[in-house]
């Protein structure tokens, strides 16, 4: 093969992803044309509504924010040869155990308080991952389905603790009981980085986490024991590596990045808990986890394109009336996309093999 | 709670039991299917979202709800043979795909119902069929023969499952294919047309499943309606060790779990009602720990690739 052409094939498989964003656009075109939407129209709102002003792109890299955290949970998880469902309900109880520990303890300094609640957020989220881990480890327990399982558990949970126990006191006052706690302490909000936006230091957070999370996978020997088990378990297990423990250790970190992201949406953006928090970012995080390819700094680009198309798709909404239930649907195509062309890279591979 | 459970409310429960077991029957029935072939589809729940807005859809504009059904049946069978291409031709990762096929389903019938109803309506579904002299003895007659026809094709289902993998060629291919496809695909049977065949046939009972919801249980149509079920659905197969009986006896442990949440929610009894609405999902993830892993067919989740040796 010559050099150009094989030069070709890798920034083939490099944007394959880039292709199947566009096949999924050009999937929702034909739908928008059969809901008698001009797609270019739609299309367009949902562009200059993202770069068009200071404060649509903003709103990008706020929702960038959680995708990237939760990302990096799931692509440990991935790299580690385990499907990580759970990122919903990790979020949620990550978001809980943060608003906890911040309204226990009002009159701390933020100092100490802010990294004990970034911390409790950690853990609590950790440990909802690890329940699927453990009952993966011990007993095989097929964890795609108990991550979906724990993620169901966890919004019942936020139900009952934000309506009982961790409701807003001025909310029982007022009457209105809406499913919400009480404010945070000022102390412990982080600093917004744009001026009347919600841009806040979350998004720095994110990505030191990304640069931290490459740093753990390629330069320690437990994150490339974590990618061995996932590359092959069987050779991993020859070698030594005890892959339970292993597969176990990369839930509860995909569920502790998860759990970060929580803490982090109700420290810079909400400064409470409510019921909803967590809109989805589990499953819209696997989408961007998969169009990074898996790696920790191809998240980063690959959660603000993420986080732009949810701003975007709200945008179009109020422009052309298209529900933005659109862009789910589209999420679903791309990650059927991403995990089609495989096949592709896997043919390419075999080929170089024969030919070489 | 002795006044609790008076024979009447008991009666209830149960009646509502096996009510509520359908469309975890029909799901997890297809999807049992799928997985003795060796196919893991975790799209379960987007396409029983389709099937559901799909028959609630039609049978409301023609006024028919067999025309609804019928509707749900070809969009499930769709769906499935979307899956099926992208699992078995293609060779995906089955997990993942079956995640982006569940993510599409409920986009789409959000969109839908979104753009064609905007607001939620409900329509008169099928009505009760009372099977004569069964249906007249005294209590089991009223709990188990006095039920719409979606209901008694789901408990039909199960005996004819049984029949078809147990006692016939096509059932014999479908487990060959999923224990050994290598084996099978030596002897002549298409590795690549069994599999169509069962995730497709998974597609049209996840519709049917939606459809059971939509047009014959709540006679209704919402966003994310299923709510978990048809991931539940995946997970009382394994509950089952992979038999049609299994599955029932896991579908009917859900049902009365469910129909005593929801009276647990009605009464407003003092454990508070979102522990209740835990349950199921508890309930699933101990029934995950404790299946029959032994009886998992060999190949389950591994694309077959054809003189790969």
């Amino acid at each position: 093969m010559s050099q150009a052409r094989k030069l070709l094939s890798r920034w083939g498989e490099t944007f394959l992803p880039v292709v199947a964003v566009a096949a999924a656009l050009v999937v929702g075109a034909v739908m928008l044309l059969a809901l008698n939407v001009n797609p270019l129209e739609a299309y367009g709102a949902m562009l200059t509504g993202v770069v068009g002003s200071v404060s649509g792109f903003t709103q990008a890299l706020v929702k960038a924010t959680p995708l990237l955290l939760v990302g990096l949970g799931i692509t440990i998880a991935f790299r580690g040869g385990v499907i990580n469902i759970g990122g919903e309900g990790q979020l949620i109880v990550g978001a809980l155990a943060a608003t906890a520990v911040a309204l226990a303890l009002p009159g701390w300094p933020g100092v100490v308080l802010l990294p004990m609640t970034l911390a409790a957020g950690i853990v609590g989220g950790a440990a909802w991952g690890g329940v699927p881990g453990a009952l993966k480890a011990r007993l095989g327990v097929n964890e795609i389905l108990s991550t979906i399982m724990m993620n169901q558990i966890a919004v019942q949970l936020a139900n009952y603790l934000l309506r009982g126990p961790m409701i807003d006191p001025a909310e029982i006052a007022a009457g209105t009981q809406i499913a919400q706690s009480a404010q945070l302490p000022e102390q412990v909000w982080l600093v917004r980085l744009v001026p009347r936006t919600l841009l806040n230091a979350g998004a720095i957070i994110a990505v030191v986490a990304a640069a931290l999370v490459y740093i753990f996978l390629w330069r320690t020997t437990i994150g490339y024991r974590i990618r061995a088990v996932g590359l092959n378990p069987d050779a991993a297990r020859f070698a030594g590596i005890r892959v339970p423990l292993y597969q176990a250790l990369s839930l509860i970190l995909g569920g502790a990045f998860a759990g970060l992201a929580g803490a982090v949406e109700v420290l810079g953006v909400q400064h409470r808990m409510l019921e909803g928090l967590s809109g989805g970012y589990g499953f819209s995080g696997i989408v961007a986890a998969l169009f990074g390819k898996l790696h920790p700094l191809g998240m980063i680009p690959s959660s603000i394109l993420f986080g732009g198309l949810l701003v975007g798709a709200d945008k179009m909404q109020r422009a052309v009336q298209v529900p933005s239930a659109l862009i789910g649907t589209l999420l679903g195509l791309i990650v059927l996309f991403v995990v089609s062309s495989d096949i592709w890279v896997r043919y390419r591979a075999r080929r170089r093999q024969t030919h070489e | 709670m002795s006044e609790l459970f008076t024979l009447p409310v008991l009666l209830g429960i149960l009646y509502s039991g096996v009510r509520l077991a359908t469309p975890y029957l029909y799901a997890a029935i297809g999807e049992m299917f799928a997985q003795r072939s060796g196919v893991l589809n975790l799209g379960v729940e987007g396409i029983m979202l389709m099937g559901a807005y799909t028959a609630f859809f039609v049978a409301m504009s023609t006024h028919n709800l067999w025309l609804g059904l019928l509707a749900a049946c070809l969009v499930g069978l769709l769906m499935g043979l979307l899956m099926a291409f992208v699992s078995v031709t293609l060779q995906a990762e089955q997990g993942i795909s079956g995640i982006g096929l569940h993510l599409f389903g409920l986009g789409l019938s959000s969109l839908l119902f979104k753009k064609t109803l905007g607001s939620v309506e409900s329509i008169s579904g099928f009505q009760p069929v009372k099977i004569p002299v069964l249906g007249d003895l005294p209590l089991i007659g009223e709990v188990l023969f006095n039920h719409n026809l979606l209901v008694y094709g789901a408990f039909v289902l199960v005996p004819v499952a049984w029949w078809v993998l147990t006692r016939t060629t096509l059932g014999l291919k479908i487990r060959a294919v999923g224990v050994k496809p290598e084996a099978a695909d030596s002897l002549g049977v298409s590795v690549t047309r069994i599999r169509y065949f069962t995730v497709g046939l998974g597609g049209v009972l996840a519709g049917v499943a939606g459809a059971s919801l939509s047009i014959a249980l709540i006679n209704l149509f919402q966003e994310n309606m299923t709510n978990g079920q048809g991931f539940i659905a995946v997970a009382l197969v394994y509950f089952g060790g992979w038999t049609p009986f299994g599955v029932m006896g896991g579908a009917l442990l859900f049902s009365f779990v469910n129909a005593l949440q929801l009276w647990i929610q009605v009464k407003g009894i003092n454990l508070s009602s979102d522990v209740a609405v835990m349950l199921p999902y508890i309930l699933t993830i101990v029934a995950l720990a404790v299946g029959r892993r032994s009886q998992q067919p060999a190949a389950l989740a591994k694309p077959f690739e054809r003189g790969e040796n």
